[in-house]
């Protein structure tokens, strides 16, 4: 009897370990009932991700060269065209933000590319300075587009001392300079590593903290909860902090176009969830579809559309606002607050419906449960 | 009625081998011994008890705090007391060092909670009544006796300790989620994609979830009973292995599985743990290789060990007993859904029921000026906290005065405190689960029923 014990211990210990390990002896040729997560992640990759970043890029190129004309001749023309490209960048970049995975997330991309408010104090100290470490992290609010917003509309009450900025002190023109190229060089390094990261991306599609489906899934509920939700909406509109912050509102120095950068940012948020090819042409396997795959299996309403939907009232609320939100905050600020509600009751569903349905191992420091 | 007495009478003078208690008590001391370590080595002591500012607290045990650096002390305590119980040294001292130190860790933050250290806590008190030092152990060389027997309703109350624990996990999956619905198994199982072999396959049928939600009922139900009884006991202890080992494989539960299975050894008959023991002395002997540690002439063998004091013993035990088994069943005194309102859920063998998930964000409010904002949890709470506190009414309202008292602090005058909560339960569509109209700060916690949480819009029946 003790015997047989002992070799059930044994033999139960060997099958324990031996699904432990990580050997993928599973056949290839499967017809999987489970849902297929490496062609979401493909669909993802090349036709979401890496299209987006590619747009992207070339309105940054398009940026640099009007820097380029504008640092050469600081005049009128230069500067509106160079004004009319950093909107078009900062637009294109509303889609890229939610991808703080890979490279991005290591040299902290984002962080780099769009923390507002800016540090007015230690930006133009930075300026007179003439000397900067853009990497420090102390300096994140005082680069990226942010810092372009106080550059082209905020150094100056007019047009005419904006200029007068650029011409009469080198320094802007140097800081200026150094702004663009920190953006276009971040960019070039986050885009280089996509041609190599991809294979790892697609291939990582077990349900762990860092598997990709489930660092994505996570990127995007944290993007759509902190990036969208409330430094766009809750912040400025004081729903944190008691009181309105208007210097809170991206593109406070242009202001007018606040509603166009949160609107671009509301539709890449859907066309992600959607899984709407960027060129907005196709459309593929996507957090929607997976979960009317799980929801197929399970009685009650469909959770997908339900998403589906309530992202579309959002955005309807949004259209309401007036387009510089400063102006809307100053003249009727109830209207962000319940703007910011239907906002926030997609990340109810997202968090907590959504979350349940995956399982997904969030990124806790993780306990045992029984 | 006096022949009731006379059988009472006669049980309690049952005597048993002493050598399964002594198993029980290696097995007890060095898994814990190692849970402790292992606990250490993955930075969980700085993580859950030294790093958060605030700490979740049972009712009425807020004294009971993590101790700064001092922490790892009292783990180091722990688990040095659970070796020394497992080489049986000063065993009812140790015992009682291991009961206090484990229940106060426990206490310190019911984020952790888990009913298998419940479990650990209350065990830990029974062993105290219990001589599981009477073989095999140090004390037995310190006093220079061995006692062959030991009465034998020590063994029996390990069994029925087991044994209830069992049932009533049993009984608690009798519900509809559980049985007709096969949740939160159906949530669960196709998550696990990724295990090979079973990933993509068995864990996304749907069968197979109802397979083993009324699997684990039966097993739950009826393993004490196979345990007990000679012919199935050989069989129920493989599916304790199988059970066990198969629930590991699956779901992040720790020592749970190793803890269960050597636990329910305790059913075996005694010639079994002879050889266990036999087999243990020659592991010992031939490190130690002299003979000289269990030469027979150095104790005074003893037919039975004599219980100090039985009598009281005996009323202590029974009262434990009368208590575990009223206690589990404390939520009928609430009305409201039990999965969803979670009053009287823990410390009941409720394990593995619900998937449940939250959202909850807190509203400060200035009662005069009409002012208002919202708390961002992470300034407050680790993820791991808010998460548990998201969905659970107890941690939502100790949360709520934390902040009532944290913004007062800082100043701010006429404070309310409001939440934004929504839960979702096995699958359901998440819904509002507080009162958004009640200011929490006002409420006290209390073992009443918490009238502020709204009723679940669904109904799970159960027994």
């Amino acid at each position: 009897m003790f015997k047989k014990i002992f070799l059930l211990f044994f033999i139960s210990f060997i099958l324990i370990n031996c699904s432990d390990s990580e050997d993928d002896i599973v056949d290839d040729n499967k017809n999987s009932i489970s849902y297929d997560r490496s062609k979401m992640l493909i669909h993802w990759a090349d036709k979401i991700i890496i299209p987006a970043h590619t747009a992207f890029k070339e309105t940054l190129a398009n940026l640099d060269n009007s820097t380029k004309a504008f640092v050469a001749s600081p005049n009128q023309t230069n500067l509106d065209d160079l004004r009319s490209k950093w909107l078009v960048s900062y637009k294109s970049w509303q889609h890229i933000e939610m991808f703080d995975i890979g490279k991005a997330e290591e040299i902290y991309f984002k962080s780099k590319m769009n923390v507002y408010p800016i540090d007015k104090i230690w930006l133009d100290n930075n300026i007179e300075k003439g000397s900067y470490d853009l990497e420090n992290p102390n300096n994140y609010s005082s680069q990226g587009y942010p810092a372009l917003d106080y550059m082209l509309y905020g150094i100056g009450l007019d047009d005419m001392s904006i200029l007068n900025k650029y011409t009469k002190n080198a320094n802007y023109i140097n800081y200026l300079t150094a702004l663009v190229n920190k953006m276009v060089s971040s960019t070039n390094t986050v885009i280089n590593d996509w041609t190599n990261y991809r294979a790892t991306f697609v291939s990582s599609t077990d349900n762990t903290a860092t598997s990709s489906v489930n660092k994505l899934t996570n990127d995007f509920i944290y993007y759509y909860e902190k990036g969208l939700r409330a430094n766009k909406v809750g912040i400025p509109a004081g729903v944190f902090s008691g009181a309105p912050l208007k210097v809170n509102v991206e593109s406070y120095y242009k202001q007018d176009v606040s509603k166009e950068l949160l609107l671009e940012a509301m539709d890449a948020s859907i066309k992600f969830y959607n899984g709407t090819s960027y060129d907005g042409l196709s459309s593929g396997p996507s957090l929607k579809s997976y979960l009317t795959h799980l929801n197929s299996s399970k009685d009650g309403s469909s959770l997908s559309v339900l998403v589906a939907t309530k992202l579309e009232a959002a955005k309807t609320q949004i259209n309401s606002l007036s387009n510089n939100f400063v102006t809307q905050i100053e003249s009727d600020n109830s209207k962000l607050l319940i703007t910011y509600d239907a906002i926030q009751t997609v990340v109810v569903l997202l968090k907590v419906d959504m979350l349940q349905a995956f399982n997904v191992n969030v990124d806790y420091p993780d306990a045992d449960g029984d | 009625m006096f022949l009731k007495i006379l059988n009472t009478s006669i049980y309690f003078n049952k005597k048993s081998s002493s050598a399964p208690l002594a198993v029980f008590r290696i097995g007890f001391g060095l898994l814990m011994c190692y849970s402790i370590i292992r606990f250490w080595l993955k930075g969980w002591i700085e993580t859950l008890y030294v790093q958060p500012e605030f700490h979740f607290s049972y009712y009425g045990f807020d004294w009971v705090k993590p101790l700064d650096n001092y922490t790892y002390l009292l783990f180091l305590i722990c688990g040095a007391s659970a070796f020394l119980i497992a080489i049986g040294f000063k065993y009812r001292l140790s015992m009682f060092i291991f009961f206090l130190s484990f229940t106060y860790i426990e206490l310190m933050d019911k984020t952790t909670y888990l009913n298998h250290y419940y479990f650990i806590s209350i065990l830990s008190f029974l062993m105290l009544f219990i001589p599981a030092n009477a073989t095999f152990s140090i004390d037995n060389l310190i006093n220079g006796k061995v006692y062959q027997k030991v009465p034998k309703w020590t063994l029996d109350s390990l069994k029925v300790l087991l044994s209830i624990v069992y049932i009533y996990s049993g009984l608690a999956k009798i519900n509809s989620d559980w049985l007709l619905k096969a949740m939160p198994l159906k949530i669960w199982l196709p998550s696990k994609f990724d295990l090979p072999l079973i990933g993509e396959n068995l864990m996304q049928l749907e069968w197979v979830h109802y397979a083993m939600s009324w699997g684990g009922m039966f097993y739950d139900l009826f393993i004490p009973f196979l345990l007990l009884y000679k012919r199935t006991r050989l069989f129920g202890f493989f599916l304790v292995v199988f059970f066990h080992m198969f629930t590991k494989v699956l779901f992040p539960i720790g020592m749970f599985p190793y803890i269960m299975i050597i636990g329910s050894l305790i059913f075996f008959e005694s010639k079994f743990h002879i050889k266990i023991l036999k087999f243990l002395k020659k592991i010992i002997l031939s490190i130690s290789g002299t003979n000289n540690l269990f030469n027979d002439s150095k104790f005074k063998l003893i037919d039975i060990y004599k219980i100090k004091k039985e009598k009281l013993v005996i009323s202590i035990v029974s009262l434990f007993f009368i208590i575990q088994f009223l206690f589990p069943l404390r939520n009928l005194l609430y009305p409201g859904e039990l999965f969803w309102n979670e009053q009287g859920y823990r410390f009941s063998w409720r394990v593995m029921l619900i998937e449940k998930k939250g959202y909850s964000v807190f509203k400060i409010v200035d009662q005069e000026k009409g002012t208002f904002f919202y708390v961002n949890n992470e300034d407050f709470l680790t993820p791991f906290q808010e998460k548990q506190m998201s969905f659970q009414p107890d941690f939502i309202l100790e949360y709520a005065h934390y902040l009532g008292d944290s913004y007062s602090l800082q100043g701010y005058e006429n404070i309310q405190v409001f939440v934004d909560s929504y839960v979702a339960l096995n699958g359901r569509l998440s819904q509002r689960y507080i009162d958004e109209k009640i200011d929490l700060y006002k409420e006290k916690e209390s073992f009443k029923h918490k009238k502020w949480i709204l009723p679940l819009n669904d109904e799970i029946k159960d027994l």
